[in-house]
């Protein structure tokens, strides 16, 4: 199924035709020896926009955030052996959270593949472990049929990162060129409609609950079925909870939901998690995080409904009663057309007052103190932001501030690394919503070790004139850190001091970009206003200099069970 | 339990190194693992032993699954199957040994395949307890080299694994 009629092309302009085929706007890379016949090819044309990084990494986490955004494909470039090194965090990241992306890396010439060349590394042999596939293209004539099927893995299924390694010398080889429509592969063809018998009995069982859940994850959101997932939410009248990666899937603000669940969730979730009798697991996996340990949670009898794309996350830490695999959008029609047929769900009363009970502790109250509280800058900027904004994180306590103070209404608003928790993410993360979504608030929660792991990213950021909102809680520690040695290391704070900080005021305006210091709670609104009206087109860093005690809660600490939380009014 | 798990994969460069990724990163163990292509040489067929519970095998067949490479996989143990493994063992034949070894080749079933003044290569299929049998019944100090292929197995009667 040839779209294009034949002509010669050399491997170079095969890849960038391709992803002029595929649509693609936005490719973020980082040039080197190995991808320059590449570059030449994207000097020649203005299809496609080219953003260069200051750091592979920061590109791949850039592509990845350009997915997480928007319901487009994310794209990075970068060259062969530290190239490709530099990208492995960013692409192990995105696979963790299943995000889908092409990552697109230059290779030494195939003469030279296996002698030790400058910069080569074994790419495929590297990034197996952290891709949902990756190839090597060793003839350009396989180079526009690969790269169809790199589109097609990464996006169809459970989505995921796909690497393609191209050698130098396959970018110079001429070839005919076509682009096929579609591609079939035997060997991969992913579940679409969910077993019919399987979502009926969901359903009987869902009408029959006394004490249900709906718990939701990451899932919801990469397969744009929030809509439909809330649709069924109200059809029930059920609790939903979310887990780090659902946030947005179903409305922040909708009373039905009872906040994130799991290691920092909320005392409602996690009591209404290990107190019921069914669950809907809705593109979740019940990882370590979410259910604590499997075998506390398994120690309520209950049934367990659970609904992926992905088989091997059915029953890998908790057993299901009625596995259901298939996509999303298609499991949630059918649910909903057979709730639709009739059928009402049993009387609820007692349990919602059991949750609102639960709900009356109000576990996210925290001690206002002289110092500025974390969870008051998240609480002030969903204020100032209407609620609205994309809000992107780093790693650790911010994170879960974050998670638990902004009430996200809409999917793909909260970007974070949530299966590998890398730290470093935030700015370029800020930075690819950003391209996704032009115009848009993004405000990049953060903290002074994080912050510090990618900031040659405002380089990038002033280059393109990109006004991320940058909300460095910085407290001098590695708070998350810190707040386990407090805990469970008798307070000793083996290397969580983040020492000879720099003035991040002048390191922001050195970059050309605008930068405040906050030191009172007073000033935080003003702050934060000036910043989104007055700085509007501008890159704001503020550092919010917070309370340095301020620890998360509620916790369950690792290896304990959901039930058995810690809650800061207990301290 | 010990389980034979057969996957059918497309026959590319970096799909052996697949599997055997997925094993070692998950921590599922392989007793052995044989390879080769089948009578469409765009196919490999893997047969891989391994040891694990039930949920554990659940998920090693899930894993397997969602890999691009492999288009199917079945746990032949699960129902009637057949299974062999060869072995080529390197004895020394000299003496009176030279016509116990011919002897115990015979019993086993085993063929010498080569000769010379001091030793025998025997050849033994069969199941690997079979083999391990045979190597039992030898002295030890007499086997100078054994090489196995692992086990390679298929179903029974009207049970086919095939694209």
């Amino acid at each position: 199924m040839a779209t294009n009629t034949a002509t010669s092309m050399t491997g170079a302009e095969i890849v960038v035709k391709c992803l002029q085929e595929e649509k693609i706007e936005v490719v973020f890379g980082y040039p080197g020896g190995s991808v320059l016949h590449i570059y030449d090819e994207f000097f020649k044309q203005d299809q496609i926009k080219h953003i260069l990084v200051r750091h592979e990494q920061a590109a791949v986490h850039a592509a990845d955030a350009y997915s997480r955004s928007s319901q487009k494909v994310g794209v990075a470039l970068v060259t062969s052996g530290p190239g490709v090194t530099n990208a492995v965090t960013g692409i192990a990241t995105a696979y963790s959270d299943s995000v889908p992306m092409v990552v697109l890396c230059g290779q030494v010439p195939t003469f030279y593949i296996g002698q030790d060349a400058f910069q080569e590394c074994d790419t495929v042999g590297i990034t197996r472990p952290c891709v949902k596939h990756n190839f090597l293209v060793k003839d350009v004539k396989d180079l526009a049929e690969t790269l169809k099927k790199a589109f097609h893995i990464a996006t169809t299924g459970r989505p995921g990162p796909v690497v393609v390694d191209i050698p130098k010398d396959i970018t110079a080889n001429r070839t005919e060129f076509y682009y096929p429509k579609s591609v079939q592969m035997r060997s991969y063809n992913p579940v679409i409609k969910g077993h019919l018998g399987q979502i009926k009995k969901a359903v009987q069982l869902l009408l029959e609950a006394k004490r249900p859940i709906i718990y939701i994850g990451g899932g919801v959101v990469l397969s744009d079925s929030a809509e439909k997932l809330t649709k069924l939410a109200k059809r029930l009248g059920f609790p939903v909870t979310n887990t780090l990666m659902g946030l947005g899937g179903f409305p922040g603000t909708d009373p039905q939901n009872i906040g994130m669940l799991g290691m920092h969730g909320t005392y409602e979730a996690n009591m209404a998690m290990q107190g019921s009798d069914v669950v809907l697991a809705v593109g979740a996996r019940f990882d370590d995080r979410v259910v604590g340990n499997p075998e506390h949670f398994a120690s309520v009898p209950r049934k367990v409904i659970h609904i992926d794309i992905d088989p091997s996350s059915i029953a890998k830490r908790v057993k299901v009663d009625v596995p259901i695999v298939g996509n999303l959008p298609d499991v949630l029609d059918e649910l909903n057309k057979l709730l639709d047929d009739g059928g009402k769900p049993a009387e609820m009363t007692a349990w919602w007052k059991q949750i609102e009970e639960w709900r009356g502790r109000d576990s996210l109250r925290y001690k206002q103190s002289d110092h500025i509280m974390p969870q008051f800058v998240v609480e002030k900027l969903y204020e100032v932001t209407k609620g609205d904004a994309f809000v992107t994180s780093d790693v650790g306590q911010h994170q879960m501030f974050g998670a638990q103070y902004y009430k996200f209404d809409k999917p793909r608003r909260w970007i974070n690394s949530g299966g590998l928790g890398t730290m470093g993410v935030g700015l370029p993360y800020a930075m690819g919503t950003l391209f996704a979504n032009p115009g848009a608030q993004v405000a990049c929660i953060t903290g002074e070790g994080s912050i510090q792991m990618c900031i040659q990213e405002m380089s990038t950021c002033k280059q393109f004139e990109l006004p991320v909102k940058i909300i460095n809680l910085n407290n001098g520690m590695l708070g998350m850190v810190r707040q386990w040695q407090e805990m469970f290391y008798s307070k000793r704070y083996s290397q969580s001091y983040v020492t000879s900080l720099p003035d991040f005021v002048k390191l922001a305006e050195a970059y050309g970009h605008v930068g405040m210091r906050i030191e009172r709670p007073e000033d935080v609104e003003p702050a934060l206003r000036k910043a989104f009206t007055e700085y509007k087109d501008r890159l704001v860093f503020m550092d919010f200099i917070i309370d340095p005690t301020a620890n998360v809660f509620p916790m369950v600490a690792a290896g304990k069970g959901l039930s058995e939380m810690i809650l800061a009014d207990e301290l | 339990m010990r389980h034979i798990v057969s996957v059918l994969l497309e026959n590319e460069s970096g799909a052996l190194s697949r599997v055997a990724g997925l094993f070692s990163a998950r921590g599922y163990n392989i007793e052995t693992l044989t390879v080769a292509p089948t009578e469409d040489p765009s196919l490999s067929r893997m047969t891989i032993v391994t040891r694990g519970s039930d949920e554990v095998l659940e998920q090693i067949t899930k894993q397997l699954n969602k890999l691009v490479d492999v288009v199917k996989v079945v746990d032949l143990s699960e129902a009637a199957h057949v299974e062999r493994e060869l072995m080529l063992i390197k004895v020394r034949a000299t003496g009176k040994d030279r016509e116990e070894m011919k002897r115990m080749a015979d019993i086993f079933r085993g063929r010498i395949i080569d000769v010379s003044d001091s030793t025998y290569v025997i050849e033994l299929t069969g199941t690997s307890a079979k083999l391990d049998s045979f190597v039992a019944a030898l002295d030890a100090g007499l086997i100078l080299e054994t090489v196995r292929t692992g086990v390679s197995g298929i179903g029974r009667g009207d049970r086919i694994l095939r694209v």
